[in-house]
């Protein structure tokens, strides 16, 4: 048990995926303007996650891995060139899904996230997660825990975002910094705060 | 090669360059911008995948787009792309294998890269094949160009050299200059695209965001500040 509450708080933390790896940073600096959407996006973020690192992990265990088909009978087999493709399948199967019920059931936050919620399935911090599961080897639990962790890392990371942007609305800057420019090098300073985390050992 | 490129096209090919920028502009593609450029030669390499695989993509989805159900779109899709990103990986191992080892999960990130995904979707679902393979190459030069200017900045403060030869000689080897260690760390991507961005829009002002509110001026105690 103690071990996976320590892969919790790492994935969380120590090996937060916006701003220790810099996954997922097109929608972390785009759909950070709001702290509400910013939110909604980073719950969709965490289901996206919880489902699809499980899910790869057991697709990459029983089919892919070198003889993982030996369950079948076939030995000899080494099918993890293909993690990468069905990785991403299972990623964009899923999003697809999740798309179809937020349009059906929540279309406030279907419109809120607009053309970022098809993007989920090419944000970094999605694929990234499960190729780090596949990296490290682990166990079918140690994914979930994972999943979870590495996605509720990331929305902490952009709902903080939010709340700087919130209040740098009140802020004089130069004309030519203002939006973008200015958030990116809040993010170069938030980053530079989660560096501190990195020596860290659990 | 006047007669192929008319107008409409090379506006399609230019203007990702510099007025509609994919990565400062459209805020896409950033996540390997971040990690690929501490050195140049890995960013020349990365560019050049980026481009071969945007433009091969939004090609290829576009001559196909009038027969793809839109709600299965998007897998359709990532497994055009994901398919040339293996060929474009097994491609890098093949001839240059340090640089490939260098790049390492970054290659396979190329498919959730969101220029290549945003291109095809904003672009080549709607525009026939040639002139989705032109945006394809033109926004691929984009991101290079921005590429190219981190990568250029980080290695020569941060190492002292450019693709590997040395141009400051540094203090350890008898030389002068003390590298800046922080140009190596990731952060600083973030502040030399900042940077970037600020230039770019004071240079070409439209570019500047419409921010959503004023503050106003309290001085003569009528605004509507409460």
């Amino acid at each position: 048990m103690e071990a996976y509450v320590s892969l919790f708080v790492k994935a969380v933390f120590v090996e937060n995926l916006a701003l220790a790896f810099f996954l997922g940073m097109c929608t972390f600096l785009a759909v950070s303007k709001k702290i509400s959407t910013a939110m909604g996006l980073g719950i969709a973020v965490i289901v996206v996650q919880v489902i699809t690192v499980p899910a790869n992990n057991v697709i990459y265990k029983y089919l892919l891995e070198e003889d993982a088909l030996s369950w079948m009978g076939i030995t000899g087999v080494d099918l993890s060139f293909l993690a990468l493709l069905s990785c991403i399948g299972v990623i964009a199967a899923l999003v697809q899904i999740l798309e179809m019920i937020l349009d059906k059931f929540f279309p406030a936050l279907y419109h809120a996230l607009g053309v970022f919620l098809p993007l989920i399935t090419v944000n970094c911090a999605i694929l990234g997660g499960s190729l780090f599961m596949i990296e490290r080897d682990y166990d079918f639990t140690e994914s979930v825990v994972y999943g979870i962790g590495s996605g509720f890392g990331w929305a902490l990371a952009i709902t903080a975002i939010a709340g700087i942007r919130e209040k740098l609305k009140y802020s004089d800057i130069p004309k030519g910094l203002e939006g973008l420019g200015i958030t990116f090098i809040t993010a170069g300073l938030m980053s530079l705060g989660f560096m501190a985390f990195s020596g860290i050992q659990l | 090669m006047s007669a192929v490129l008319n107008d409409e096209t090379k506006e399609v090919l230019t203007s990702p360059l510099i007025d509609n920028n994919p990565i400062t502009l459209q805020v896409l593609g950033i996540c390997s911008a971040l990690a690929v450029t501490s050195q140049m030669s890995t960013s020349l390499i990365m560019a050049v995948a980026l481009t071969a695989v945007t433009a091969c993509s939004s090609a290829a989805i576009s001559s196909i787009r009038n027969h793809i159900p839109g709600s299965i779109r998007i897998i359709v899709q990532m497994t055009i792309i994901a398919s040339l990103v293996i060929v474009v990986d097994q491609v890098l191992k093949a001839f240059v294998y340090d640089i490939s080892k260098q790049l390492s999960v970054f290659v396979g990130l190329i498919i959730t890269n969101c220029i290549v995904m945003g291109r095809a979707e904003a672009y080549a679902m709607k525009n026939p094949p040639f002139e989705s393979f032109m945006d394809g190459i033109g926004n691929g030069l984009g991101y290079s160009l921005i590429l190219v200017i981190v990568a250029f900045f980080r290695e020569l403060l941060g190492s002292g050299k450019l693709l590997g030869i040395e141009i400051l000689p540094l203090v350890k080897d008898g030389g002068w200059y003390e590298p800046n260690g922080l140009m190596l760390l990731p952060p600083s991507a973030f502040f030399i695209i900042g940077f970037i961005i600020w230039a770019f829009r004071e240079w070409k002002p439209v570019q500047v965001e419409q921010s959503d509110f004023r503050i106003m001026a309290i001085a003569h105690g009528e605004g509507g500040h409460h």
